[in-house]
């Protein structure tokens, strides 16, 4: 395993007065992570206490040794933590374009809006459209490029295959896999396990608000129980 | 679209449920959400024929003397403008920031004392020596630079208030829709009495240039204010081409209408959303005090003008919809018409109800919100 880049140790996280992250501690480095577990196991509310949006957490999270819990999602963003949030959440009133012009933070890296549209060609024929016009792979095509614009270091994907037809999910992942390729920090929440073993070899179980268990890819696939108890799913068809 | 097919006027309709157990208020509005054309309700039947009448009712008016027909419809139309001034930045707070700023008329009021202040002590110019002494400021003259200054400078520190108002009383209480609309009421209540204090509690105005004219001739032997007409509308077209333009074209508006739909994602973007809040606050405190800069000039600033002018705000954007730009344009144009005809058209006869008229605003919206809930350009928060 590289070096840490994220560090997250003994994250508790809040909604109002319910409990929901109970210690969350794992490291990453420049690699593809999955975050597995069933619903309503923490694993949404852990994206946005990372990403700093979420109102009350303690414990600490770290990017290459800079705290960023406490600190305004906007600084926690121009750190170099990217955020595709579950729902893709795009501006209802901005184009295509404009949401990438908007970005912030670190946007004067390799990341620029052209590059977004080399990316996802789709994009690009698409530049004046709304954002909530476009299609569902469309959009989460678009919430990944915007939150590439800020450069980040670690992205973090909350479910992208959500929703998606299983055509578009499959050119998803390729695209997901050149990112990580590229030296990119992936954190993928995912309910989808083929998705999950296909983009990280590593995953983290989260059961109740906290990492119960790491597996690997290759174990979680051979192993129809795990997956079960884990993910609460019928087990895949065969190991693909 | 599987509503379109079923019988539409039906006024039993609204409380009998179908087999599905939906009412057909339900499914009118699941009909709307599909696309399919809209339905005759009751509502829309009745509030159409109102409409008539009220249409009919102002060609009869207007076909007895068309004359006045045009001044009243103009009257309305710069009233509107001065409306539109005072709602843009009332609508674009709101948008932005779910921000009900119930502050927002004494930064109006305020706007025009400062204004009127500054003029009255700078750049009054006695005329003296001339032995006729007319009532009041008569014997005084103004100059381009003794309205423009105060205007500029009166608008600047209104914004800066704005600013501070937001930074210390509102930015700790955000998303807290009822502290901050009780907060902003006590300022305005705070606001009132030092006004009542410092200004007086006579009806004042500001004084346009002395050799601006008085009135411009227009087609057909009409004559009508140059203030009014010519710099109010201007000031009003002009601010809102600029606010378009602002929201449209450039990157902070893009930001703002980000900041609109979801607050949370546009900081996670790296972008300071506080920064941009703070500016739109000033922005919109600015619209405020310009407005009251031209509303003491073309009508007047006395006690309850904030009120009144909050009032009428509220008013616009609940028509327009609120953090619609577009919307505070028509909803003020509504408003202004709605106004002018109902102090001078509501006359039956020999019934003279033009003391009423007030209550055609309420009307107006009750109309509006009738048919649209969330006003003419409103989406969902």
């Amino acid at each position: 395993m590289s070096e840490p880049l994220l560090a997250v140790e003994e994250l508790h996280g809040y909604y109002g007065t319910a409990h929901v992250l109970h210690g969350v501690s794992f490291t990453m480095g420049a690699e593809p992570v999955a975050l597995i577990g069933r619903n309503g196991m923490g694993k949404s509310t852990l994206c946005l206490a990372i990403a700093g949006l979420l109102g009350s957490a303690t414990g600490s999270v770290r990017l290459d040794d800079q705290e960023l819990l406490g600190k305004p999602a906007y600084k926690v963003a121009g750190a170099g933590i990217g955020y595709v949030p579950q729902g893709r959440r795009l501006f209802e009133s901005l184009t295509v374009d404009e949401h990438l012009e908007i970005v912030g933070g670190r946007s004067k890296g390799e990341w620029t809006p052209e590059r977004i549209y080399e990316l996802f060609p789709r994009l690009a024929e698409r530049k004046n459209v709304s954002g909530t016009s476009l299609s569902g792979g469309e959009q989460q095509m678009l919430a990944i490029g915007r939150a590439l614009v800020t450069n980040p270091r670690v992205l973090i994907m909350d479910e992208p295959s959500e929703g998606l037809a299983p055509t578009i999910v499959e050119n998803l992942v390729e695209t997901i896999k050149e990112l990580a390729a590229g030296g990119m920090g992936l954190l993928v929440v995912e309910q989808n396990l083929g998705v999950a073993t296909t983009l990280a070899e590593r995953q983290l179980v989260m059961i109740t608000g906290s990492i119960a268990a790491e597996t690997t890819a290759a174990e979680l696939a051979g192993d129809p129980v795990a997956q079960r108890r884990y993910l609460g799913v019928e087990p895949l068809p065969d190991a693909a | 679209m599987s509503g379109s097919s079923q019988t539409p006027l039906d006024p039993a309709a609204g409380g009998v449920t179908d087999a599905r157990g939906a009412t057909a208020a339900e499914e009118a509005v699941e009909a709307r959400a599909a696309g399919a054309p809209r339905r005759w309700t009751v509502t829309r039947v009745a509030l159409g024929l109102v409409a008539a009448v009220v249409v009919v009712w102002l060609v009869v008016k207007a076909s007895e003397d068309l004359r006045q027909f045009a001044v009243v419809s103009l009257n309305g139309i710069t009233l509107a403008a001065l409306f539109f001034v005072v709602a843009s930045g009332f609508t674009l707070i709101f948008g932005l920031m779910r921000v009900v700023n119930m502050a927002h008329g004494s930064l109006y009021l305020l706007g025009g004392y400062l204004a009127l202040e500054m003029q009255d002590s700078w750049f009054k110019e006695e005329v003296g020596g001339l032995g006729i002494s007319l009532a009041g400021e008569a014997g005084a003259e103004y100059d381009l630079v003794g309205w423009l200054v105060p205007l500029v400078l009166a608008t600047l520190i209104i914004g800066v208030l704005g600013v501070i108002m937001q930074q210390v009383f509102l930015r700790w209480n955000q998303g807290q829709d009822l502290r901050q609309a009780l907060i902003t009421i006590a300022l305005s209540v705070i606001f009132a009495d030092q006004m009542l204090a410092a200004f007086g509690g006579i009806s004042k105005d500001i004084k346009t240039p002395t050799d601006w004219p008085e009135s411009i001739a227009l087609p057909g032997d009409v004559r009508f204010g140059f203030f009014r007409g010519v710099i109010v509308l201007g000031a009003a077209v002009l601010i809102g081409l600029l606010l378009w333009w602002l929201i449209t074209r450039t990157r902070f508006g893009k930001i703002v209408r980000a900041g609109v739909d979801d607050r949370e994602m546009v900081s996670a973007l790296g972008i300071n959303v506080q920064l941009v809040f703070a500016a739109a606050f000033f922005l919109g405190a600015v619209l405020a005090g310009l407005g009251g800069v031209l509303g003491g000039t073309m009508i007047s600033l006395a006690p309850g003008e904030d009120t009144s002018f909050l009032l009428n705000s509220l008013i616009v954007v609940i028509i327009g919809g609120m953090g619609s730009l577009a919307g505070a344009a028509i909803g003020a144009l509504a408003l202004g018409l709605v106004d002018a005809y109902g102090d001078v058209y509501l006359v039956f006869g020999d019934t003279d109800l033009t003391n009423y008229s007030i209550l055609l605003t309420f009307a107006l919206l009750v109309a509006v919100l009738a048919v649209r809930p969330l006003g003419l350009f409103g989406r969902p928060a």
